[in-house]
């Protein structure tokens, strides 16, 4: 029973730790599928976390809170978009600077309006997505595993939870089964073939932008005003890296990506939970490893040694129109 | 890129650079305004800080050898067509690579024991760059996102080996024991007193001097010797590179090693020149300024030297303006950083297509 309640109590950290990285990685799926490549992940979703922060705190809404931040990460989106569709940019160099610009104008302007040392106040219950309790959950979880499970692990997530979780088949629908889908696929792959259908290419990527802008602000939202309460300096530490690992892990494809975030989820839950435990045998836990294998398994997946990952055929390729 | 700019070389080499320099800060002057200071104000506050006294030339020159080192690094990888992100890993490694050679060879006299404490950075930075290369050069995987990873990696074995292995013996700090005194890379006032000049105790060191030497030796490389125009080749077009007889993929593996030693000597600035043992994130970003400072310096070296100036003073003086401004936070520093990288780099073209404009309006 106590084994059953640890895995459980870890399995529920694990959906906890990789819904930020499921947003942020359907939000690179989305962009890299149409051809832009967005390494930019990480800073749209602190942008987005103090936007919300903010937006929360200010008006008393967790809903504006949700929508400051989401407009804010479209609005870093359509910057990188911007640069890479209308000015053909380089789109890596587009990213690192929307990295940098979310650290440093969080901290500035999170310093200037709340003098926290960059932090924003904690953000009040009411103004959070709080958790959701399935019903009977109380009733149900006396039943031996099954109403565990149902009670630990499915009941008690707030409404972005739900929502990230909705979005992979969401993804995975409109990108393998609408016409939109199809098109923004084919941008991603041949765009010379879209334009001469007579397609716009750059309305195409700019819609995948902006949905990517979306999840991230999603992601970004989750952490400051749902998971957690308020905005810390720099609270995405490299989730919108290991989003973008997660991504190629997945091949770039919407269910594989919601079973590498959570496996990279689960990482970070076991890490958590052995700091400091000594193991029989190995002794003080190697936590440090457990931390570095989503990024070791990514460069040996990428090295071909285990599969073979092959992005979209026209990410990061600007087009220029044939004359 | 696909469709080239045709702009008179002066207006490419000095005027685009300075029109993006100049946006950036006019933006982040409107941030400045936004949070209710007088950004003409914190611009003199800035520069006096940097520039105001020789404690500040100090810091401010302390600052520019880190950068001119991972500016020099990203420029020369731009040179072969390379997007090195992985400065700070690279760094990170080139620390532990001056200990292990300072501690092992602890007995050599000094004069012997410092260049090995330069040579450890730069061979631990460039096998840290190497693997990236080799797995691009070799493997298909891009060095983009495999410096990425490499940069996590990084810090998590150096967190690793602080607390599991190295740290200094009693104590919980993650943290090495310090280097022997006579492997310290000497402080600039120490050096210039020798010489009978006065200079203030900064954390400015010799170091400098290294770094110049770097760029010297970079540009020698580059434009002077055969290597250097096989990188260009390849960084020009790899697909010419290859009927000419050129490897790319053995000039990629060469060039990302090159790079990764650069950035592995900003450990002799900041290991050996000012903290004296092996702590963590030392980098402190440095490594992302080295982005800044090789777009905004063309990848040309003198260009990086001129830009990591100009960081280093932003460095310098932003630390000041914080004391004397509590409002404006040393990040609006990043902040700057962010609208060099964005305008010099990414949005190069939206300044010189009009600017191109300009000039064939003027021609006609």
């Amino acid at each position: 029973m106590e084994f059953l309640d640890a895995t459980l109590q870890i399995l529920a950290s694990t959906v906890r730790l990789a819904v930020p990285l499921i947003c942020a990685c359907l939000a690179g799926l989305w962009s890299e599928r149409a051809g832009i490549v967005d390494i930019g992940l990480e800073g749209k979703m602190l942008g987005a976390a103090f936007a919300a922060a903010v937006a929360a705190i200010s008006t008393g809404s967790a809903m504006l809170g949700l929508l400051a931040g989401i407009g804010v990460s479209i609005l870093l989106s359509l910057v990188h978009g911007y640069a890479a569709i209308a000015q053909r940019g380089n789109q890596i160099v587009s990213g690192v600077a929307i990295n940098m610009l979310a650290v440093g104008l969080t901290a500035v302007l999170g310093h200037a309006w709340y003098r926290e040392g960059g932090r924003t106040p904690p953000v009040a219950q009411s103004q959070r997505f709080l958790p959701i309790d399935l019903p009977f959950a109380d009733q149900v979880g006396a039943i031996p595993v099954l109403g565990g499970i149902y009670k630990q692990l499915l009941s008690g997530h707030n409404l972005l939870v739900w929502l990230a979780f909705l979005a992979v088949p969401l993804t995975w629908w409109v990108l393998q089964k609408t016409r939109f889908g199809l098109r923004l696929r084919a941008v991603g792959e041949n765009p010379a073939a879209v334009d001469t259908a007579g397609i716009s290419v750059a309305r195409l990527r700019y819609e995948a932008v902006i949905i990517c802008g979306v999840l991230c602000g999603l992601g970004g939202a989750y952490l400051s005003i749902a998971q957690g309460a308020g905005f810390l300096n720099n609270m995405t530490a490299g989730k919108g890296f290991i989003a973008l690992a997660a991504l190629i892990f997945a091949k770039w494809r919407p269910g594989p990506a919601l079973a590498a975030c959570l496996l990279f989820g689960f990482l970070d839950a076991m890490a958590i939970r052995l700091q400091g435990v000594a193991l029989p045998g190995i002794g003080q836990a190697p936590v440090q490893f457990i931390q570095a294998l989503p990024y070791v398994l990514t460069v040996v997946l990428l090295a071909g040694f285990i599969g073979r990952a092959v992005p979209p055929k026209a990410s990061g390729v600007p087009y220029v129109k044939e004359r | 890129m696909s469709t080239p700019v045709e702009l008179p070389r002066w207006a490419d080499v000095a005027l685009a650079p300075l029109l993006t320099v100049v946006t950036a800060f006019a933006v982040s002057g409107l941030v400045v305004l936004a949070i209710g200071e007088n950004p003409i104000e914190a611009m003199s506050l800035l520069f006096k800080g940097a520039l105001g006294s020789k404690a500040g030339w100090g810091y401010t020159l302390y600052y520019t050898t880190s950068f001119i080192f991972t500016g020099l690094a990203v420029a020369i990888a731009f040179q072969a067509g390379l997007f090195n992100i992985g400065g700070e890993g690279q760094a990170t490694l080139g620390g532990l690579g001056i200990v292990l050679f300072c501690f092992s060879f602890e007995w050599l006299p000094g004069f012997l024991l410092v260049p090995l404490g330069v040579l450890g950075a730069a061979l631990a930075g460039a096998a840290w760059a190497f693997i990236p290369g080799y797995l691009q050069a070799r493997r298909g995987s891009h060095v983009v996102i495999t410096t990425i990873m490499f940069n996590f990696i990084a810090a998590t074995l150096m967190v690793y080996l602080l607390v599991n292995v190295m740290g200094r013996p009693g104590s919980m700090a993650p943290e090495t024991r310090n280097i022997a005194d006579h492997a310290v890379a000497a402080p600039m006032n120490v050096f210039l007193g020798a010489l009978g000049i006065s200079f203030p105790r900064t954390p400015l060191n010799i170091s400098f001097f290294l770094a110049i030497l770097a760029a010297i030796a970079v540009w020698v490389l580059v434009w002077h010797t055969r290597l250097g125009y096989e990188i260009r080749v390849v960084g020009a077009s790899p697909t010419a590179a290859v009927y000419a007889g050129i490897s790319p993929a053995r000039i990629t593996m060469v060039t990302m090693a090159i790079s990764g030693g650069l950035a592995g000597l900003l450990a002799v600035n900041e290991i050996m020149g000012l903290q004296h043992r092996l702590l963590l994130e030392f980098s402190a970003g440095a490594g992302f300024v080295g982005i800044a400072v090789a777009l905004m310096g063309r990848a040309h070296p003198l260009g990086v030297v001129l830009a990591a100036f100009l960081f280093g003073v932003l460095y310098q003086g932003g630390a000041e303006l914080s004391f004397d401004k509590p409002a404006i936070t040393k990040d609006m520093i990043v902040v700057i950083q962010g609208f060099v990288i964005l305008f010099a780099g990414a949005l190069e073209f939206a300044f010189k297509r009009p600017l191109a404009r300009l000039f064939r309006i003027r021609e006609a």
